[in-house]
C-alpha cells in the first residue's frame, strides 16, 4: 500500500521536477525500503523489481529466430539450379517450352514465395556499399546472387533474363501482342538504364538510399501489399507490358546493363536456327522484344554515307560528350544530395530556422532533443555532399561515355548475312526458335 | 581470305574482351569477398537509441508493422500505475478501455499479488506504434521497447523504416544476434 503511494507520488512529481533530481532522490527511498541484490540495473531502473511472495515465476522475453541461414543457401542452390536448367533448355533443348516452364517457377519462387528479395537486380547496391561502407560486410548470399547471373551470360548469354528473373517473369506472362518499336526509340529509351544504374550506384554509394529496391515496380505485386503509388506502378508496367514487351527489363533495369555488356562477349549464345540460316523471313519479328538484327543491306549502308570520316568525328566528340556530362553531374550534386536525409536535414535547418518551432516536424525535434549542435549535422553533411559531387561527377562522365558510344554505335557498319539476335538485346528467351523451318 | 581474316580478328577482340570482362568480374568478386561475412544480415532497432517517434507503425512495409512492443520482464517494476499501460492522468484504478495508453489494447494486464501487476504485450494486436514505450520509458524502467519481429520481417534489403528513423536506431546486425532485447543488451559504454 505504502509503495503504491510512493509511485503515484513519485509519477507526479516527474511532470514538474527534472528527472536527474526524480531519480536520485527516488532512489535513496528505494533503498530505505529494500535491499536491492542486482546492482548492475540500478543505473537503469527507476522502480526495483518486486519480491514476489506467493512464488509467481517471471517469464522470459522469447523472441522468434530470424529465417535459418541454411534457408538463404538454399535460395543461392535454387538460383543456380534454375540458371543451370534454363541455359539448358535454351541452348541445347531449345524448347520455349521449358523456358517457360521455369520461368512460372522462377516467378512463384523467388516472386511469390520469397517475396521479390533477395535479387539479382539489387544485390548491385549491396556489392556497392561493401566497397563504399568499410562497416558493411555483404553477405555471401547476396554476392553469389549478384555474380551468378553475370558468369552464367559471359558464356552462355543472358538466361538468367528469360527463365530465373522472377520481374522477368512476371513481365513475360503477361506479353500480349507486342508492338515494335522504332529504332531510335529503342536506342533512346534504352539509354535509361545507364542513368538508373550511375544513381543507384551514387545512392548506395552514399549511404543514402536503396532506389532500386525502393522503386521495384513489383514488389509491391509479389508481396500483395505495398503503398499505393507503387501498386499502381506496378499494374501500369504490367498494362503497358502487353503491348510493349518487358518495358522494365529493356527501358529501366540497372542489372541490363551489366548483362548486355557480358551477353555481348559471351562465349555461347542461342541461335534462331539450329544449323543454317536460309533467309526465309519467317522469324523477323518474331522477337517481342526488337532484338532480331537483320541481314545488313550493303547499298542502302553505301548510299548513306557512313564511312570512316564520320566514324572519326562520332569517335572525337565522345571527350566533349564526357565533359558535358561531367558539368551536368557537378551541377546537378546539390539538388541530388538533397535525397540524404542529413543533408536536407542541415539544409532546412539552415534555410528555415523557425522551423526548431514547428512541434510536429519528428526530424527535427528528434534532432533538437538528440544533443547533437547544428555544427556537428553541417559538418556530416558537407563530407556526404562532397562524395555526390565527386560521385555525380563520375556517373556524369560515364553517361557521356555511354551517349557517345551508343553515337558511334549508329555508324558502324558491321557485316551480316544472317538473321541474328543482338547479342546485348536478346533476352533468350527462345520465342524466336520456334519460327525457324529449319531442321537440325 | 579477306572475310577469313577480318573473322578471326574481331573472334580475337572478342576473345579479349571477354576475357576482360571475366577479369573485372573476378576482382570486384574478389575484393567484395575480402569483406565477406559468411553470416547473414538482419534489421534491428537498438532500443536505447529509438527516440519512440512513432514512424515504425507506418513506414513498414508489412501491415501491420513487424515492428512489435517486447516486454523484457527482467527490468519491469510489476507497478500498479504503469507509464506504459495507462495514459497520463488516468485514474489508477480503473483500467478502462479509455485509460489505456495503447490505441489497439494490446497490452494485457494481470494482477500477481498485491501490489503487483504483470504486462503482457499481444503480439497480434501490436501494431508498433511505441505510445507505450515511450511511457514506460519516460515513467517507468524502461521494460517496454519496440523490435524488429524476425518471423514478420520480409527483411528487405533496405529497410523502410531505417530510411526515415530520426534517430538512426535501425540497424544491420548479424543474423545470429537478430535481438536487441534489453537486460541481455545493454547500452554499451560511450
Ligand atoms: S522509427 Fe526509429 S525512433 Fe521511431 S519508433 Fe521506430 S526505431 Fe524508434
Ligand atoms: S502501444 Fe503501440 S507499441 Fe505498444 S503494444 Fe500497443 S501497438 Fe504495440
Ligand atoms: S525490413 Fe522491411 S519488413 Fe522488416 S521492419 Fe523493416 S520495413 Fe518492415
Amino acid at each position: 500500500m505504502k509503495k503504491r503511494f510512493h509511485f503515484q507520488y513519485i509519477l507526479r512529481l516527474s511532470k514538474s521536477l527534472p528527472f536527474g533530481e526524480v531519480r536520485r532522490g527516488f532512489f535513496f527511498l528505494l533503498l530505505a525500503f529494500c535491499l536491492l541484490p542486482f546492482a548492475s540495473f540500478t543505473q537503469q531502473q527507476r522502480f526495483p523489481k518486486p519480491e514476489f511472495s506467493t512464488g509467481y515465476e517471471q517469464p522470459s522475453t522469447v523472441v522468434p529466430e530470424p529465417r535459418a541461414l541454411a534457408f538463404e543457401y538454399f535460395d543461392v542452390a535454387v538460383l543456380l539450379i534454375v540458371l543451370s536448367l534454363t541455359t539448358w533448355a535454351v541452348l541445347k533443348k531449345r524448347s520455349r517450352q521449358y523456358v517457360l516452364w521455369l520461368s512460372l517457377f522462377t516467378l512463384a519462387y523467388f516472386g511469390f514465395y520469397r517475396e521479390g528479395c533477395i535479387c539479382s537486380i539489387g544485390s548491385i547496391q549491396n556489392v556497392t556499399l561493401s566497397f563504399a561502407n568499410p562497416n558493411y560486410a555483404i553477405s555471401v548470399t547476396a554476392l553469389l546472387f549478384f555474380v551468378l547471373p553475370l558468369a552464367f551470360t559471359l558464356f552462355f548469354g543472358r538466361t538468367f533474363c528469360a527463365g530465373a528473373c522472377p520481374l522477368g517473369a512476371i513481365q513475360d506472362v503477361v506479353i500480349m501482342k507486342p508492338i515494335s518499336l522504332p529504332k531510335w526509340l529503342n536506342k533512346t529509351l534504352g539509354l535509361i538504364p545507364y542513368l538508373y544504374l550511375s544513381l543507384a550506384v551514387l545512392f548506395a554509394a552514399t549511404g543514402t538510399d536503396f532506389i532500386i529496391c525502393r522503386y521495384d515496380p513489383f514488389v509491391g505485386i509479389f508481396r500483395m501489399d505495398a503503398k499505393f503509388h507503387m501498386v499502381v506502378l506496378g499494374i501500369a508496367f504490367l498494362l503497358m507490358g502487353m503491348f510493349v514487351a518487358r518495358p522494365y527489363c529493356r527501358f529501366l533495369c540497372p542489372y541490363s546493363v551489366l548483362l548486355s555488356w557480358m551477353s555481348r562477349f559471351s562465349r555461347h549464345h542461342m541461335t534462331i536456327t539450329p544449323s543454317k540460316c536460309i533467309q526465309c523471313k519467317l522469324c523477323a519479328s518474331s522477337c517481342p522484344f526488337d532484338a532480331i538484327d537483320y541481314p545488313t543491306n550493303e547499298k542502302e549502308v553505301i548510299k548513306s554515307g557512313l564511312g570512316p570520316k564520320r566514324f572519326l568525328t562520332y569517335a572525337l566528340v565522345i571527350p566533349l560528350w564526357m565533359a558535358i556530362g561531367v558539368f551536368v553531374g557537378a551541377k546537378s550534386h546539390t539538388f541530388l544530395s538533397k535525397a540524404n536525409p542529413d543533408v536536407y536535414l542541415a539544409e532546412l535547418l539552415i534555410s528555415k530556422p523557425e522551423i526548431k518551432n514547428d512541434k510536429d516536424n519528428i526530424d527535427v525535434q528528434t534532432f533538437l532533443s538528440s544533443g547533437k549542435t547544428l555544427e556537428m549535422l553541417v559538418k556530416e553533411a558537407e563530407i556526404i555532399r562532397n562524395k555526390f559531387y565527386i560521385g555525380s561527377m563520375i556517373a556524369g562522365g560515364f553517361m557521356g561515355l555511354v551517349i557517345g558510344m551508343t553515337l558511334l554505335n549508329t555508324v558502324v557498319f558491321r557485316k551480316r548475312q544472317d538473321y541474328e539476335p543482338h547479342r546485348g538485346n536478346c533476352l533468350s528467351c527462345a520465342r524466336c526458335m520456334n519460327y525457324c523451318p529449319v531442321e537440325k | 581470305m579477306e572475310t577469313n581474316k577480318t573473322q578471326n580478328r574481331r573472334k580475337f577482340i572478342q576473345n579479349g574482351v571477354r576475357l576482360s570482362l571475366l577479369l573485372s568480374l573476378g576482382t570486384v568478386s574478389a575484393a567484395a569477398l575480402r569483406r565477406v561475412t559468411a553470416d547473414d544480415y538482419v534489421w534491428q532497432i537498438d532500443p536505447f537509441e529509438c527516440t519512440q517517434c512513432g514512424r515504425c507503425a507506418t513506414e513498414c512495409v508489412k501491415k501491420p508493422s513487424a515492428v512489435k512492443c517486447v516486454h523484457a520482464y527482467a527490468l519491469c517494476g510489476y507497478c500498479d500505475l504503469c507509464g506504459g499501460y495507462l495514459k497520463p492522468g488516468a485514474i489508477a484504478r480503473d483500467t478502462g478501455a479509455e485509460n489505456q495508453l495503447c490505441p489497439t489494447a494490446a497490452i494485457e494486464r494481470r494482477f500477481i499479488e498485491e501490489p503487483y501487476f504483470e504486462y503482457i504485450i499481444n503480439e497480434d494486436l501490436c501494431i508498433g506504434c511505441a505510445k507505450c514505450v515511450k511511457g514506460c520509458t519516460s515513467f517507468g524502467n524502461g521494460s517496454l521497447h519496440l523490435q524488429i519481429i524476425h518471423d514478420i520481417c520480409d527483411n528487405c534489403n533496405e529497410c523502410a523504416i531505417a530510411r526515415v528513423c530520426p534517430s538512426n536506431a535501425i540497424k544491420r546486425v548479424k543474423a545470429s544476434e537478430a535481438y536487441m532485447v534489453k537486460g541481455d543488451f545493454k547500452k554499451p559504454k560511450a
